[in-house]
């Protein structure tokens, strides 16, 4: 008893100090922050955190989502029920803690008028908020993503819900089987996106164009994307290979067959880079999962497949040739500009597959196929050319091999003639 | 002994000429004129290469111009052009930019030749002057000329050049604005350049040239010192005989440079762009290497003065006492050589080349 | 001394022979001269500034690729009026962009990138707007030039 008198008395003592000295700079009197710092660790973290905390640099401090009197240098009486202190809040509470402000439009728009308000509603929607309505703990809430203290703007670099961070932080629980055990669903999400043309854009080279795991699955209202509407969000950026699907043949069939569009193909997670090889009738060809020899899909797989390698063959042999002649040091600019219009024809017949059409893809071949020989012809003639300046530097020295052999021996026949006389 | 209908065809034009120009002055004058034979007679073939070179720089020059337009926006796209577009362009620019190299070079040959052999002494002071000046002309043609194709390279190469113009004290700047027509290289330097490359620089250097060809007419050549008076068999005569082994060696330097221009073609490189900063690499072309890299290695300060000061000065003083070795040396006119010249000779020979390799192989 | 007609011959056979030479080196010379001097089929430097097309080639509302350098190019006849030609490689993954005359933008084909019609990047993946060049009119010609 008389310890604990000790310590509150020191602690009040001290704590007089900091809002005395708080109230010579002017600052409203924060108990909390002074005594968790005091403390030490681990009472501080909470503190050091807040400290680059988008709500604490916006004069939103402890009391206001804890409760409390922040006047108060006595434990008792400022974490007090009466105070309306609710320390640290349930898992379900904390939705509707953060919702009493981030919900209200009028309240937001005093400090930033651009955020939305309607994170909670669409929450409600999603199958974390769904299963949280059902008293599951284990869901993400608002400070699942977000932190609780030290949360920082989505456009800041250091916030866990960054576009680049994003993966790391559904990931946490995702991708860890123990947590996930008993919700049937997967957990390689994070190493197959890891591996996919996405993630290696989004992990590896920093691109803030390509997709993360909200971009697909909505990050406030998520829910994986259903089985029709596939296309729909690969199509937010690859819309014209959206249009195209969506005129073809196959929407209407895989819609029927409950085949996931795009998915069926190139995959959710584990978008690798395309090859030719998905096409045809080969070993690798994703065609060959549903269509066999003998119906019109295999015929169609197979033409496609066969303009497309005959383009792609042609740009090669148009590049192998322009290297050859700049090997020899001549000039070609010109034809390496010419030589992008191809890889652009290239890239746009390979989109239009996705038309499944063969003639249209016929068609959007046929520009780029002619470049590409445009190109090899006037790539060989530049090397045809390296050989004739080197012919006719032959002949030249052999002409004049010839006449100064000649002048020679007109030069000792004149001073033959001179010693004589 | 022939009747006069009779005649072959070269006398008959022989005897048309000599009714109207005193032919037979000049070829009774022609045939005095002697080369001497001794062992080193080799060198008195390098003036007349320098010679051939130049003819050769003026045509191809003058081919260039049918197809190089000046200006900044303009130049880089037209030698591109001419390099891709136009027949047997390739050719033409390659060698004017191989002969521009191979006529300094055979200048510097020429010029050392004549100062071992003490041809310069009297009577012949002012033939090593005129040369000497032709010599100057000779760079002033390369540098220029190295700007005009408006790359990188050049473009850099130009501003660190004039930049050491600036650097001599009191005039410095006067000549740098003059040179680059501004304070900075822009379009007016190259504009400039242009003027001083095909009519300023070869004007002067016509006139200087045919001075200089008239004083080795009217002379003679220079006989080796000590043998003034030559025996009949010791020397040759310039006409025919000398005139036609120069042919000879014209034709054989005109097909190394053929070799050169198909074999090793000159590069264009990048469009210059003023705001990049200088492309690693840059450096004068070979003959400005020795000098270039000797005030790389001056100390920032010397005594009281810029290192780069000093350095200019120093190769002024060293050029104006050169152009004035011919009246500097007493001894050759007396006939004898003196073994504190041809050291000095020697040493800088040594020097030239030993600083031209290390400026390479340190960039 | 008379030199005898032996040697008389032989001299006029290397006459003849150094003359044919000489006839034969000049041609060598004269033949890449010639042809030089003839104008090749393009008879002028394409210079910085780039004749992009001709106003009857692209109506109001259209665009045209074209090409700069060895770049390709965008030129641009907008609604208004306007005439605008840009740098047409796309600055995410290098497609080359087209004219949306229904959208009035600039659009990437390749991850639905979005341009306006001062080049800025407005939507999608574009991390930076498009290098904009100058636009001149003499007569019926359009000439695009750096800035």
């Amino acid at each position: 008893m008389k310890i604990k008198l000790l310590a509150v008395s020191i602690v009040m003592s001290v704590g007089l100090l900091f809002s005395f000295a708080r109230g010579q700079t002017g600052q409203a009197p924060n108990t909390c922050v002074d005594c968790h710092t005091m403390l030490g660790a681990p009472y501080d973290s909470i503190v050091t955190a807040q400290q680059s905390d988008i709500h604490g640099t916006n004069d939103i401090n402890c009391v206001d989502c804890h409760g409390g009197d922040p006047t108060s240098m006595d434990p008792d009486q400022a974490m007090s029920a009466q105070a309306g202190f609710i320390g640290k809040p349930d898992h379900e509470e904390i939705t509707q803690l953060c919702a009493k402000c981030h919900s209200d439009a009028s309240y937001m728009g005093d400090f930033d008028p651009s955020l939305p308000v309607d994170q909670l509603a669409k929450y409600k929607t999603s199958v974390h908020g769904q299963r949280l309505a059902q008293g599951d703990a284990k869901v993400a809430e608002c400070a699942s993503c977000h932190g609780a203290h030290g949360i920082q703007s989505v456009k800041d670099p250091r916030a866990a819900v960054y576009p680049l961070n994003v993966a790391y932080t559904c990931n946490k629980c995702h991708g860890d089987p123990e947590y996930m055990a008993g919700y049937n669903i997967p957990t390689d999400q994070f190493q197959e996106y890891q591996q996919s043309v996405h993630g290696i854009a989004v992990l590896e080279n920093k691109d803030l164009g390509a997709p993360t795991c909200n971009d697909c699955h909505g990050n406030h209202g998520a829910t994986p994307p259903g089985v029709t509407s596939i296309s729909q969000v690969c199509g937010t950026c690859h819309a014209l290979n959206q249009q195209l699907f969506q005129g073809s043949v196959h929407e209407s069939v895989f819609d029927m067959m409950d085949m996931p569009e795009c998915e069926t193909c190139h995959g959710n997670h584990e978008v690798k880079p395309v090859s030719d090889a998905m096409l045809g009738t080969g070993v690798r060809s994703v065609c060959m999962n549903c269509h066999a020899e003998g119906d019109e899909g295999y015929e169609t797989a197979a033409r496609m497949s066969a303009a497309i390698d005959s383009l792609s063959t042609a740009y090669d042999s148009a590049q192998v040739m322009i290297q050859t002649a700049s090997a020899k040091d001549m000039p070609v600019e010109d034809l390496q500009f010419n030589l992008r219009k191809v890889r652009q024809d290239l890239i746009q017949t390979r989109t239009m597959i996705h038309s499944f059409e063969l003639s249209r893809v016929r068609d959007e071949k046929k520009t780029g196929y002619q470049a590409a020989a445009d190109i090899i012809r006037q790539a060989k003639s530049l090397v045809r050319e390296y050989y004739y300046r080197r012919t006719g530097f032959g002949i030249f020295t052999l002409i004049i091999t010839l006449l100064a052999v000649l002048l020679y021996l007109k030069i000792r026949q004149i001073e033959r003639k001179q010693q004589r006389e | 002994m022939s009747p006069k209908h009779d005649a072959t065809l070269k006398e008959r034009t022989t005897r048309w000429m000599q009714e109207r120009y005193p032919l037979d002055k000049v070829t009774g004058f022609a045939e005095k004129k002697q080369v001497p034979l001794y062992h080193g007679t080799i060198w008195y073939y390098f003036g007349g290469v320098t010679l051939f070179l130049f003819l050769i720089q003026v045509v191809t020059g003058i081919l260039l111009l049918f197809y190089y337009r000046t200006g900044a926006d303009q130049a880089y796209e037209s030698v591109r052009f001419l390099m891709t577009e136009v027949q047997f362009g390739w050719l033409i620019r390659s060698i004017h930019s191989w002969s521009a190299n191979l006529m300094v070079f055979a200048a510097f040959v020429h010029m050392f030749s004549v100062y071992f052999t003490r041809a310069y002494r009297k009577p012949r002071e002012f033939t090593w002057v005129t040369g000497m000046l032709l010599l100057l002309l000779a760079l002033a043609f390369g540098f220029s000329g190295y700007l005009l194709p408006w790359n990188q390279l050049a473009f850099f190469a130009t501003k660190v050049g004039t930049d050491i113009v600036g650097v001599v004290p009191v005039a410095g700047d006067f000549m740098l604005n003059l040179l680059r027509g501004g304070p900075n290289v822009t379009g007016a330097t190259l504009s400039r350049f242009f003027g001083f490359h095909i009519a300023l620089f070869p004007g002067i250097f016509t006139i200087i040239l045919a001075v200089h060809l008239l004083f080795v007419q009217v002379q003679g050549m220079s006989h080796p010192l000590g043998a003034e008076e030559q025996a009949p068999d010791k020397t040759m005569p310039f006409f025919p005989n000398f005139v036609l082994r120069d042919l000879l060696l014209w034709l054989i330097v005109l097909n190394v440079l053929a070799l050169l221009a198909v074999f090793f073609p000159w590069e264009l490189g990048q469009k210059a762009d003023p705001f990049t900063s200088a492309p690693a690499g840059i450096r004068p072309e070979w003959y400005f290497m020795f000098m270039f890299q000797t005030l790389k290695f001056l100390p920032a300060h010397i005594l009281a003065l810029e290192g780069e000061v000093v350095g200019v000065a120093g190769f002024g003083i060293a050029g104006l006492l050169w152009i004035l070795v011919p009246f500097l040396d007493r001894k050759s006119e007396k006939g004898r050589k003196s073994r504190k010249l041809t050291y000095i000779g020697l040493v800088i020979v040594i020097y030239i080349i030993v600083m031209t390799i290390i400026g390479y192989v340190l960039s | 001394m008379r030199e005898n007609t032996d040697q008389s011959s032989r001299r006029k056979a290397l006459n003849w022979l150094l003359g044919g030479g000489v006839v034969a080196w000049l041609g060598a010379i004269l033949y890449p001269v010639v042809r030089y001097l003839q104008p090749p089929e393009m008879p002028e430097a394409v210079v910085s500034s780039v004749k992009a097309g001709t106003v009857d080639e692209v109506p109001v509302d259209s665009g045209k690729i074209f090409k700069f350098g060895n770049q390709p190019g965008i030129l641009i006849h907008t609604p208004d009026d306007q005439w605008r030609a840009f740098n047409a490689v796309c600055t995410h993954l290098g497609c080359i962009v087209q004219y949306r005359d229904d959208l009035d933008q600039i659009w990437c084909a390749c991850h639905n990138g979005h341009y306006d019609l001062q080049g800025r990047n407005i939507s999608g993946p574009p991390p930076r707007p498009l290098e904009e060049y100058d636009v001149n009119l003499q007569g019926n010609d359009i000439y695009v030039s750096k800035t």
